[in-house]
């Protein structure tokens, strides 16, 4: 694995698939949205159903993103590896909008159904503190000069805070929360009439190239600046 | 064409939802561009300098 791992080889495979990613997150996001629009109102949510098709695939990107996050943080740690280390970082402005959005969206779809844009139950309480773990690695990221060290107190801080996504997966499970179970990865099978499942697992897909073109863009980003900086240091 | 805009009344709940994303995701688009643009520009002129 560590062989595809050094920049160069990243630089030269990342250039190829990016296009492709790029093309199946529009052609993705685009069948999606037309799904969405077109499905009838849910029985009981009415046209409120809509906000699902935008809010799970961003939860899903947070948490699936800080998973990622996390796994590169152990490779630098693990590893010493610059470039897991690079993931890591570019990783993390990505995770907190997917956050940002789904605690908007959610509240948007908590007003009419629950009655409240906010409750303090333990799904909402732990995904806002995920916002909290983005923010605060990118915090430390940024406080910390020397780009080793950083890396370092950085990586330690997401690995701890992953306990966190665990906890916002099976929160729904482990306390009464106002937000429902999960419906859709389920033992059994969804719980959703696929007239709304097909939309949503075209964007939860759509969500996903698009991240992942994204963190390829800002890692290849990264890899030049870093490139850059040394040939200013070498040359000065 | 206003039946669907109204969205059984929840208007004003799905629409801004699909705002908000919008332009949050393609924030990021264009952040993540922008700076990749600027990342070669300035890499290929300091390239140029350490040839000269």
């Amino acid at each position: 694995m560590f062989k595809y791992a050094n920049p160069t080889r990243f630089m030269e495979l990342s250039g190829l698939v990016l296009p492709w990613f790029a093309a199946a997150a529009a052609i993705l996001i685009a069948a999606g949205l037309y799904l969405g629009f077109t499905a009838p109102p849910d029985y009981q949510q009415g046209d409120t159903v809509r906000i699902m098709f935008i809010h799970v695939p961003a939860a899903t990107m947070a948490m699936a993103v800080y998973g990622l996050m996390a796994l590169a943080s152990l490779i630098g740690l693990v590893n010493r590896h610059p470039l897991a280390d690079i993931a890591a970082r570019e990783a993390a402005p990505l995770g907190a909008l997917f956050t940002a959005l789904a605690l908007i969206t959610g509240s948007l779809w908590g007003k009419p159904m629950w009655g409240t844009y906010w409750v303090w139950d333990a799904r909402l309480t732990s995904f806002l503190i995920l916002l909290f773990l983005y923010l605060g690695y990118i915090a430390l990221w940024n406080a910390i000069e020397d780009e080793t060290r950083a890396a370092r107190a950085a990586a330690i801080l997401a690995l701890v805070g992953a306990v966190d996504v665990v906890i916002v997966k099976y929160s729904v499970e482990w306390w009464s929360t106002l937000h429902q179970g999960e419906s859709i990865f389920r033992m059994g099978g969804p719980l959703i009439a696929s007239v709304f499942l097909w939309p949503l697992f075209a964007m939860m897909l759509g969500y996903g190239f698009l991240f992942a073109a994204l963190w390829i863009v800002r890692i290849r980003t990264e890899i030049l600046n870093r490139r850059s900086r040394s040939l200013l240091r070498a040359g000065a | 064409m206003a039946h669907f805009f109204a969205m059984g009344g929840y208007a004003a709940y799905v629409w801004p939802s699909y705002g908000v994303t919008f332009l949050g995701l393609a924030a990021a688009i264009i952040l993540t561009w922008r700076s990749y643009a600027h990342a070669k520009r300035v890499l290929a002129s300091a390239e140029k300098g350490d040839r000269s």
